[in-house]
């Protein structure tokens, strides 16, 4: 399990379109992207996507005041673009939730001028209102 | 002591647990209970916070708590009781559960049929036999996981993780992205036991390093972890002499595989398969006790949570029926056994009636990996049921093969089945 090269003419990337994880070599020819060994119609547009503009979903935690429990999980609402994972955890450090707490609830909106929000994972509840027989 | 009714009790909330009680009440059960040792409902999901959640059933890429609140909705919309900050102390081979609570101390439940959903725990230290002095710092994956995403506490700064199973190929992200630095992961076979897309988006995005066949030699540090020494094995894990690296870390993860937890089944006297380290079951998830059903986790350990789910709805319906008198009693199974380059199977036994209902999902793992075209096949007498290709096979993928009602005669004909994997 090599690093993947960093050479921008060619590169090795472990395809995940399916859990078989091929490895393609991606090599780049006046603008269009070609794939050195046979692959599938997925793996090439994955191929593709991840070369010229590589996204994950990403998931963390922020605070949570007066909740029954300190943190709500959040996500992207869409995959973020991957050179901007760590800017966008820094603004989630900034941001402070009072519960209650409804899930899908837009807790960033238009992160990083992306246009894609970061959404709450689940409902919180006030931590006075727990009432353990009945959630 | 206070005592109780109900149709269908199902032990557990996690995935297996929510599907069998919302399945439960769709098929006719009145009063449904789940008891859930936590304070709220949803096993180990509210805790996995990353995506990758109901690819399968819900076309959707969510996270864990998102997937499990859908679940915990549509129980309590179909009024599905939780008894919630409750753990059963017992189960009675006449599905009696015992159970403790802070609000209603000891109470008695006698439902009709019982669900087992307890999930797995993870292996400790303890059972990996790692050497060393015993400081602070050594902690499973899971229990970092909820440490780190529910309760706000970060465990350490300076991490190596044993094993590249998933949670633990995703806590490291996890912990990357809360300012620790990972400094290895660490496999102590030839292939990566989680899957593919965590090592390509869990490590290799945030240049985590994974060594394979590499382990922990000893744990070194007084009262909290200072490093641990690591060193190359062979095939047979033996240390290769002259491959240690001591590497400085102030805390060591542990993400080295997940043992269904039985302990309640074993005191209903309900059988397990020493290979799977959960009961066995029939093609219904009916264990070797009348009137006792299990799915997911505590069964067999899953890859993806939408199986599991599958299994409780499964279970959760069998069970309603039981309660019902509903379910007519096998009158003759068929043994299920793992042959070639299969590690386990579950079901363990199949009822030829069954296959009225249609197919039977026969569900197992490879012993060794076929990075290559293969045949998974079912066997009786010699010759082949049924078989599918496969274009490949590995240890960390679960393999299903259907049992399809065309196969019913040679079923019925079977003495015993035999699943196999081998190369095409």
């Amino acid at each position: 399990m090599k690093e993947m090269e960093k050479n921008a003419d060619s590169r090795e990337i472990i395809c995940v379109a399916c859990p078989k994880g091929c490895r393609l070599e991606v090599r780049r020819e006046g603008g269009e992207i070609l794939i050195r060994q046979e692959g599938c119609k997925r793996g090439l547009e994955y191929a593709i996507s991840e070369i010229n503009d590589p996204r994950r979903m990403v998931a963390s935690t922020v605070r949570l005041v007066n909740g029954n429990h300190p943190l709500v999980p959040v996500y992207t609402a869409a995959p973020f673009p991957k050179g901007k994972i760590r800017e966008l955890l820094q603004a989630l450090r900034e941001v402070r939730l009072e519960a209650p707490v409804k899930m899908n609830q837009v807790v960033l909106e238009n992160a990083l001028g992306t246009g894609i929000d970061v959404i709450a994972s689940r409902d919180m509840v006030m931590y006075h209102s727990i009432d353990i027989d009945h959630i | 002591m206070n005592s109780r009714r109900c149709d269908v009790a199902v032990i557990g909330s996690g995935p297996g647990g929510l599907a069998a009680a919302i399945a439960a009440k769709k098929h006719g059960a009145e009063s449904v209970l789940v008891v859930e040792r936590d304070r709220e409902p949803g096993g180990i999901l509210p805790q996995c916070i990353h995506n990758g959640f109901g690819l399968e059933i819900f076309k959707e890429d969510l996270p864990g708590p998102s997937y499990a609140q859908r679940f915990i909705r549509e129980a309590y919309d179909l009024r599905v009781e939780f008894l919630l900050d409750s753990m059963v102390l017992e189960v009675g081979a006449d599905c009696r559960l015992t159970l403790t609570s802070r609000k209603g101390g000891i109470q008695e439940v006698h439902p009709g049929a019982l669900v087992l959903a307890m999930g797995c725990r993870e292996r400790t230290r303890a059972q990996v036999r790692l050497p060393g002095s015993r400081p602070a710092g050594v902690y499973t994956a899971g229990t970092a996981q909820r440490w780190v995403n529910i309760e706000g506490f970060m465990p350490g700064r300076r991490f190596v993780v044993l094993g590249s199973g998933d949670i633990g190929m995703i806590m490291a992200r996890r912990l990357t992205f809360e300012g620790a630095k990972v400094e290895r992961v660490l496999e102590i076979m030839p292939y990566l036991s989680g899957l593919m897309r965590n090592y390509v988006q869990c490590l290799q995005d945030y240049s985590i390093p994974l060594e394979m066949q590499r382990t922990v030699t000893r744990i070194i540090g007084d009262r909290r972890v200072e490093a641990v020494e690591t060193a190359s094995v062979d095939e047979f894990w033996q240390v290769i002499p002259g491959s240690c690296e001591v590497i400085p870390c102030d805390t060591l993860l542990l993400s080295v595989g997940l043992i269904p937890e039985n302990e309640l089944s074993r005191q209903a006297g309900v059988s397990i398969d020493p290979l799977t380290g959960g009961p066995v079951v029939d093609s219904h998830f009916q264990t070797s006790v009348p009137g006792i059903f299990s799915a997911g986790n505590v069964v067999h350990v899953y890859d993806l949570v939408d199986w599991v789910t599958e299994a409780g709805y499964e279970a959760g319906k069998i069970a309603a029926l039981y309660a019902q008198g509903k379910l007519t009693p096998s009158k003759r199974t068929v043994a299920v056994r793992a042959g070639e380059n299969v590690r386990y199977t579950v079901p363990q036994r199949v009822d030829p009636l069954a296959l009225a209902e249609g197919a039977i999902p026969m569900q197992m793992r490879a012993r060794q990996p076929i990075e290559a075209p293969a045949w998974v096949e079912v066997a009786a007498g010699g010759k082949t049921l049924t078989r599918r290709a496969l274009p490949y096979a590995r240890p960390g993928e679960m393999v299903t093969l259907n049992i399809k009602p065309e196969n019913a005669d040679a079923l019925f004909d079977a003495d015993a089945l035999i699943l196999n994997i081998i190369p095409r």
